[in-house]
């Protein structure tokens, strides 16, 4: 699974590689179905609709760091989800590296890894069992996959003690670094970072920031980074979209995006840039203050 | 080719190993459900050898408490299958790495491949234990009886619960709260309907018919043919490819409803952890 084979492979539209092409993709979901099982069958039961996303279009580069901003709800967990084979669009198309994400899934699997905000573990397990588990699915020999799985996690601070003890055991922090890891160990070419450092404290957000980095520079991927974190957004991205509602209401450069919300003598903050363009400010878990909460 | 069935294989011996590792980590609940098991196959063994007395009533007690003894062992061991199996999905979402294992660049059939091997090796271990604690406390003599006729059985029988097994894993995947609830009744129902510790002719008529339909009802009859009667394995040819081809039969369509499922999760999406 070396990262060369796949880019070699990957798909060109006219002069330009694309990692990942995102065309017109919208997904609605209905939630909050009520009614008992009877009414549900005779389709009685009352539904809510939501639009997750809506036309959704924009294409990275290889080794991109692509940052997609937005609140709670906004739309970026579908988007992940979408890249990553677990929901099928109601309209429009996504690729990987030229692979379609719903006709070609094992293809676009084989060049994917996710961290998602909640670190999904076998709790009762090891890290290293859980790895061990992980690797094995992405086709690593037993050998190949410990001499892997205890390279990073020592590259990754995991404390040796921990190594053998249940996940259940260790804080968020640690945890959210095993997912990190195992991540890692399949050396994607394509990483989806959905809120990876959501729930972390400062001293472990820099430590995964820091990974990120390492893993475009070492690895050649790219990644897709979903967060509400506008400091991170700044400072890890390459190009930023700011969703809102299901709809990219932005993407740019993070120094274009000041620009475009920049007034003579005031230097704007990704805050700025994000409250001007949708008009919301976002809490540090990522909602949406009302305006009686907000500050401005 | 080769490297493509490598990589195949991994895979499915992740899911064996990772759930020998589950196994380890959950002695304590292992134990706890073996005490149980035995408990409950011993109850049923002795009640078989208190017919005598309960009936006032002269009762081949041996022959009675094998009869009791074969459908329990049997039913432990096809409910081990059935359970391993279609609860492939609770696990992960109780544990919430179901959308990682279905993001992984495996085939759906690597996965029930593995999680069947497990089964398979989980359900022979437990049922063996409990059989030797049998054979320990009764004196049960196999002198006359075809044992080899009663595991080609019983392999035959295992197909059609891998099959169900299947398909009853797509309810938790559907129903995200009910599924596993709609899958112990399920379990429940084979139990009544299938003659377990009975002949099903004892059952009201549209029981009986029920009782037809359910695969484990010609396993025990084909095991206690084979291990009371000492039924030829020529004789039970018959009931073996009838449940070979049953087997085959419910697992392609296993599958097929699987792949279905998992297709309709995708697109209600439904993968997610809270459903």
């Amino acid at each position: 699974m070396k990262p060369t084979r796949h880019v070699v492979r990957s798909y060109h539209t006219g002069t330009t590689l694309w990692a990942v092409e995102v065309e017109g993709v919208t997904k609605t979901f209905s939630l909050n179905e009520s009614g008992s099982l009877v009414q549900r069958l005779r389709g009685r039961a009352q539904s809510r609709t939501v639009h997750a996303l809506r036309a959704v279009s924009f294409t990275i580069r290889p080794r991109e760091i692509f940052g997609v901003l937005g609140p709670n709800g906004s739309g970026k967990s579908t988007l992940i989800r979408i890249l990553s084979t677990l929901i099928i669009p109601d309209e429009g198309q996504a690729r990987v590296f030229g692979h379609d994400v719903v006709r070609e899934d094992l293809a676009v699997k084989r060049l994917i890894n996710r961290v998602s905000v909640e670190a999904a573990f076998f709790k009762k397990l090891s890290p290293v069992e859980n790895l061990l588990y992980g690797a094995r699915l992405y086709g690593l020999s037993g050998r190949e996959a410990r001499e892997r799985i205890y390279a990073i996690l020592r590259r990754l601070g995991v404390r040796e003690s921990s190594y053998t003890r249940p996940m259940e055991e260790m804080s968020r922090g640690m945890q959210q670094k095993v997912a990190i890891a195992r991540a890692f160990l399949t050396s994607p070419v394509l990483l989806l970072l959905d809120e990876p450092t959501t729930g972390l404290d400062p001293r472990s957000k820099r430590e995964v920031q820091a990974l990120v980095r390492e893993l475009r520079e070492t690895h050649d991927a790219t990644i897709i980074l979903t967060t509400h974190d506008m400091n991170e957004a700044e400072a890890l991205c390459d190009r930023i979209a700011i969703l809102d509602e299901g709809r990219i209401v932005a993407l740019d450069t993070p120094e274009a995006l000041k620009a475009r919300v920049a007034r003579p003598g005031v230097v704007p903050t990704m805050e700025d840039v994000f409250l001007a363009l949708t008009g919301k400010q976002l809490n540090d878990r990522g909602d949406v203050l009302s305006p009686a909460t907000s500050t401005r | 080719m080769w490297a493509t069935l490598q990589h195949e294989l991994r895979a499915s011996y992740a899911f064996v190993e990772r759930n020998i590792h589950l196994v380890r980590r959950y002695m304590g609940w292992e134990m706890v459900w073996f005490t149980y098991s035995l408990a409950t196959t011993l109850s049923i063994a002795y009640i078989g050898k208190a017919m005598e007395y309960i009936g006032h009533a002269e009762v081949d007690t041996d022959y009675l408490v094998l009869y009791l003894v074969i459908g329990t062992l049997v039913w432990r061991f096809l409910a081990f299958l059935f359970h391993d199996i279609s609860e492939m999905v609770q696990w992960e979402r109780w544990e919430g790495t179901i959308e990682y294992t279905l993001m992984a660049p495996i085939h759906r059939i690597t996965q029930m491949l593995g999680q069947t091997f497990f089964a398979v090796l989980h359900g022979a271990v437990f049922t063996s234990a409990i059989a030797l604690a049998i054979i320990l406390l009764f004196d049960i003599s196999l002198t006359r009886s075809n044992v080899f006729g009663a595991v080609l059985v019983l392999f035959a029988g295992s197909l059609s619960f891998i099959g169900m097994g299947i398909m009853a894993s797509i309810l938790p995947l559907l129903f995200p709260e009910r599924g596993v609830q709609m899958t112990n009744v399920a379990e429940a129902l084979l139990l009544l309907f299938s003659g377990i510790y009975y002949p099903i002719h004892v059952l009201p008529k549209w029981m009986q018919l029920i009782a037809r339909v359910s695969p484990a009802t010609y396993v025990l009859q084909g095991m206690r043919a084979t291990l009371l009667q000492g039924a030829s394995t020529r004789s039970i040819l018959p009931v073996v490819g009838l449940l070979i081809l049953w087997g085959f039969g419910m697992i392609g369509g296993g599958l097929w409803a699987f792949r279905r499922a998992e297709l309709y999760a995708k697109r209600t999406g439904r993968l997610k952890r809270n459903g």
